[in-house]
């Protein structure tokens, strides 16, 4: 048994057959190639697999694919645009906001989320923001910064998130 | 342009920004399948029976292998790589680790079945087919329980459960006298408990024959793909190395869980061979918190001896250190030559003994976690320190002060020699507290933390000044003292016809960004650009050989080795150089990629010399064309950092929560190439020290369960868990590599767990001095610790 969905994924239509129990996360990644996503954990604590579904961060390991059936769903792999790197992922870069990368494509999509919702947060709205994200390798202090950069970079080339 | 201490932003960053990060789980091989494993529920238990047949013969399911079928392959268990022996001098029990386990289980999670199926859902489908019959048997996972008489016996050769017991220092009698003769003894009994590193990316591994080549290509989330192949290949299944290829790409993390060979890796690549088709595995969490290796579980007594003016007098230390079920790849050294070796730290003691027992439990292996033993010889030194401190009446800091070794360069004056073995190679430890105090504010601190305890507010100050071992070495004394391997680093400099430079180094980056760094002292010793260079790693066919990445070796180590083949190019150059130039080859100097005879406007740049090496038409009679070089570095010593870190906490009257206020670290790794890099290194190691003050552990219940199976049950530092932290650095040189680097990976994860709980115990000084304060303090824990009798 399989269910046909239809879904913008970094503003390209797909149309699947799926499993209905096959996770967002593994469509994307095992389907559609679309590997930035990833799995740290089987509990939705670590964030890694974070996608925006319709502007909203959700953790594409407890999204079911059938759900995001009709929905528009932007990944890590959608935020650069003609080569250029997005806001968000040029201050991870300026702010050494990365170390092995692994949790950086769902703590980027966070930091889109948040900062849709609130252009200029203070260190404790954006610590507050990541909870639901892990990085075990920078101890966060400069996940902040990167997200500061980042805020001070859409604010100054007046750009919206998305 | 010079790169050596620039914070240069790094070369990684644009493919793991954009999700372009090629990690084991990522790859997808033609006609792949997968693997699920089918994992102990009990800690101890006899297999009496298993029921494959359901299984097999569920769609999709391509192959299932067990316990008899590995034992009937004759594929032996996973070696230790380090053996230390008895104190008598008989060698460690070594029990096997089987890949699967055929007849008795030895911890939850021991992998007893694997099944391989066309995909993942429908291997795990089929576990639920297979029918085991158990019998349990009572189990212990307490080490200091695990010795005593009448305990549940993990393997039938190590009685009473002792897999080696050991001792270093002045002999014990000498120490016990002068504790016996000290003016005032300060004891602590001191669990530094159970972690899992927690690496987010899971391991994975993917085994895949091609029979047409007779060869097989692992790719697996390792630290060190040389010495994964070596064992893997020499002492487990007996295949030819030459027809193995070992791909680490990028790697999400590992803090050390991903140094050792794990069962995963064999059993994929012999398995691929059985059924002709590449098998992929990828641990989930779960099975991550069960089965990468674990870290620290030390149960410890510790006492200090003082005289009357504070100086320390001797230290004394007796340690349970649990291993689990099995000896992981370097689980021996870990509480011995990684923790005994340490517990002079910073001071003048002038008497040491340690006493270690290395015991089995029914529990999942326990190996290097970032600092490995380290940060527990540093946790019971710096506990003493501020509890000896607050029983003597003394600042914390002015003890120190008095006990620090003074000040040597390694170079005018000779290392320090330790009574536990090492010989420190440089030091200058009180400018690090002197720069701790001062950014703490630590005068107007105390007479704030005065103010808050009349308002009934518990301010705290914890001290902790660590010192470290990194890039583990020499090769020759680690053999003599258990290593199975050595502990040197390959690098291969290819200069390509134009000038451009492949770097092939054997440590890994697991995001600590050699790409980067190595690439910066590339660039700076030639005097060419840094986008002219690439730096290869993580490949057993293009690296040559390695040693991999941990202890915050690849630096000091592998970063050398590169240096040893660039000072063989520039040589060769120059003697290119000399003939197209027309002069003698001392009358060259070599600066900006260029070499130029000295006092003239002579010069010919690297790219020329690049060229004729490899057109070697006009060209000195008898040298060989090309300009590429190997080498090998096998260091002199180990290199020492150390540092300061100081913890401000406040706990909360009422509840006992913790919450960390302030984190000052101030650290001396040395030389350093890249500053935001290694900021980055040392922010990284305080959140994990800082999380097993806080909110780490690893529980295990008496019947050997896993209570902390998932990020649900065992507490990661959060981002908001933690404040932003306060650091600065100085700068002693190493004296014995030509880098002048020490090493900053694990500086953090040593220093700062006791200047937290140190903080917590001057905080709570209103109700008494609090010794029995256990990790992670929860405020349950603290609340109680407040309100003992």
């Amino acid at each position: 048994m399989s269910v046909k969905i239809s879904v913008s994924i970094n503003g390209k239509k797909y149309t699947s057959e799926v499993e209905p129990r096959q996770l967002l996360v593994y469509h994307l990644r095992e389907a559609l190639g679309l590997t930035g996503s990833h799995v740290g954990c089987d509990t939705s604590s670590c964030g890694a697999c974070t996608v925006l579904v319709d502007g909203q961060a959700v953790k594409s390991c407890t999204t079911l694919a059938a759900q995001v059936d009709g929905c528009n769903v932007i990944t890590v792999e959608g935020l650069a645009k003609n080569g250029s790197l997005h806001p968000i992922q040029e201050g991870f870069k300026e702010e050494h906001g990365l170390q092995c990368g692994f949790c950086t494509p769902g703590m980027i999509m966070a930091a889109a989320d948040l900062l849709q919702n609130n252009p200029d947060p203070s260190e404790t709205e954006i610590r507050h923001a990541l909870e639901g994200n892990f990085c075990r390798c920078t101890g966060y202090h400069n996940i902040v910064r990167s997200i500061q950069w980042a805020a001070n970079k859409l604010k100054e080339t007046n750009a919206a998130v998305l | 342009m010079t790169y050596i201490g620039q914070s240069v932003k790094r070369v990684e960053d644009k493919r793991f920004t954009t999700g372009k990060g090629k990690y084991t789980d990522d790859i997808k091989l033609v006609g792949m399948t997968h693997a699920h494993i089918v994992r102990s529920p009990y800690a101890h238990a006899i297999i009496k029976s298993i029921d494959i047949d359901t299984a097999l013969a569920h769609p999709g399911v391509v192959a299932i292998f067990t316990g008899k079928d590995i034992a009937a392959a004759g594929i032996n268990g996973v070696p230790a790589g380090w053996q230390v022996n008895f104190k008598d001098g008989t060698t460690m029990k070594e029990p096997p680790h089987p890949l699967l386990v055929a007849d008795r289980v030895k911890h939850v999670g021991d992998g007893i079945a694997v099944i391989i199926a066309e995909d993942l859902a429908t291997a795990r489908d089929a576990a639920d087919l297979i029918e085991i019959d158990y019998e349990v048997l009572p189990a212990v996972t307490n080490p200091a329980e695990a010795v005593k008489a009448g305990a549940p016996q993990v393997h039938d050769n190590a009685p009473n459960n002792i897999c080696f017991d050991w001792e270093l220092g002045n002999p014990k009698a000498e120490v016990d006298a002068a504790i016996a003769a000290s003016h005032h003894v300060t004891r602590l009994d001191l669990v530094n408990q159970r972690m899992a590193p927690n690496a987010i990316e899971p391991r994975s591994a993917i085994g895949h024959y091609d029979d047409s080549k007779d060869k097989f290509t692992l790719y697996t989330t390792s630290q060190n793909p040389h010495l994964t192949r070596l064992l893997m290949c020499a002492f487990v299944l007996g295949i030819p190395e030459h027809k193995v290829q070992v791909i680490a790409p990028d790697v999400g993390g590992g803090f050390g869980s991903k140094i050792f060979h794990y069962i995963e890796e064999a059993l994929v690549i012999w398995a691929s061979k059985q059924i002709g088709r590449p098998i992929k595995w990828t641990s989930t969490r779960s099975e991550a918190f069960l089965t990468d290796a674990h870290g620290r579980d030390h149960v410890t007594t510790a006492e200090m001896g003082f005289d009357k003016e504070g100086k320390v007098t001797a230290l004394r230390v007796s340690t349970f250190a649990n291993l689990g079920a099995y000896i992981s790849t370097f689980a021996p050294a870990v509480p011995t030559y990684l923790h005994g070796t340490l517990l002079q730290g910073l001071y003048t003691t002038p008497k040491i003994h340690v006493d270690v027992t290395a015991v089995f439990t029914h529990t999942n292996a326990v190996d290097a976690y970032r600092g490995a033993g380290r940060p527990e010889a540093t946790y019971l030194l710096e506990r003493l320190m501020d509890t000896a401190a607050l029983e003597m009446g003394m600042d914390p800091a002015e003890l120190r002060f008095k006990n620090f070794i003074p000040a040597f360069d390694g170079v005018t004056q000779p290392g320090y020699q330790t009574q536990v073995a090492l010989q420190y190679d440089s030091g200058n430890y009180e400018p690090v507290l002197e720069r701790g105090l001062e950014m703490v504010g630590y005068e107007n601190f105390r007479k704030e933390q005065a103010e808050a305890r009349k308002n009934g507010k518990l301010l705290g100050i914890g001290f902790s000044t660590y010192i470290e071992a990194c890039g583990i070495a020499p090769s020759a004394v680690v053999g003599a003292l258990g290593a199975r391997a050595g502990l040197y680093e390959s690098a291969q400099v290819r200069v390509q016809p134009t000038g451009k430079v492949s770097v092939f180094t054997g440590s890994h980056s697991h995001g600590q960004g050699h790409e980067t760094t190595f690439a910066q002292v590339v660039a700076d010793r030639l005097g060419i650009a840094m986008e002219d260079i690439d730096i290869v790693h993580g490949d057993s066919d293009s690296v040559a050989f390695g040693m991999g990445t941990y202890g915050s070796r690849s630096l000091a180590v592998g970063g050398s080795a590169i240096v040893k083949s660039i000072d063989k190019v520039l040589e060769k150059g120059a003697k290119i150089a000399a003939h197209k130039l027309e002069a003698a080859e001392e009358d060259l100097e070599y600066a900006g990629g260029r070499w130029t005879v000295k006092g003239t406007d002579k010069s010919i740049g690297f790219g020329d010399i690049a060229l004729t090496a490899y057109v070697p038409h006009d060209y000195p009679a008898g040298l060989e064309p090309g300009l590429d070089f190997s080498s090998f570095y096998d260091p002199a010593n180990f290199t020492y950092p150390f540092g300061c870190h100081i913890a401000i906490v406040e706990v909360d009257a009422d509840t006992g929560k913790v919450t960390l206020k302030r984190f000052i670290a101030v650290d001396d790794v040395g030389n350093v190439i890249n500053p935001m890099i290694v900021d980055g290194q040392i922010h990284g190691g305080l959140a994990q020290g800082i999380g097993q003050a806080m909110l780490e552990g690893v529980a295990y219940d008496a019947e050997g369960q896993l209570m902390t199976g998932s990020f649900m049950d065992y507490a990661m530092p959060r981002a908001d868990d933690l404040p932003s932290f306060e650091i600065d650095r100085k700068v002693t040189p190493c004296p014995h590599n030509p880098l002048g680097v020490k090493g900053a990976g694990e500086a953090g994860c040593i220093g700062s767990t006791p200047a937290v709980v140190n903080a917590v115990m001057d905080a709570l000084t209103p109700f008494g001095i609090i010794k029995n304060l256990e990790m992670p303090m929860t405020p349950q824990r603290v609340w109680r610790a407040m309100h003992q009798k």
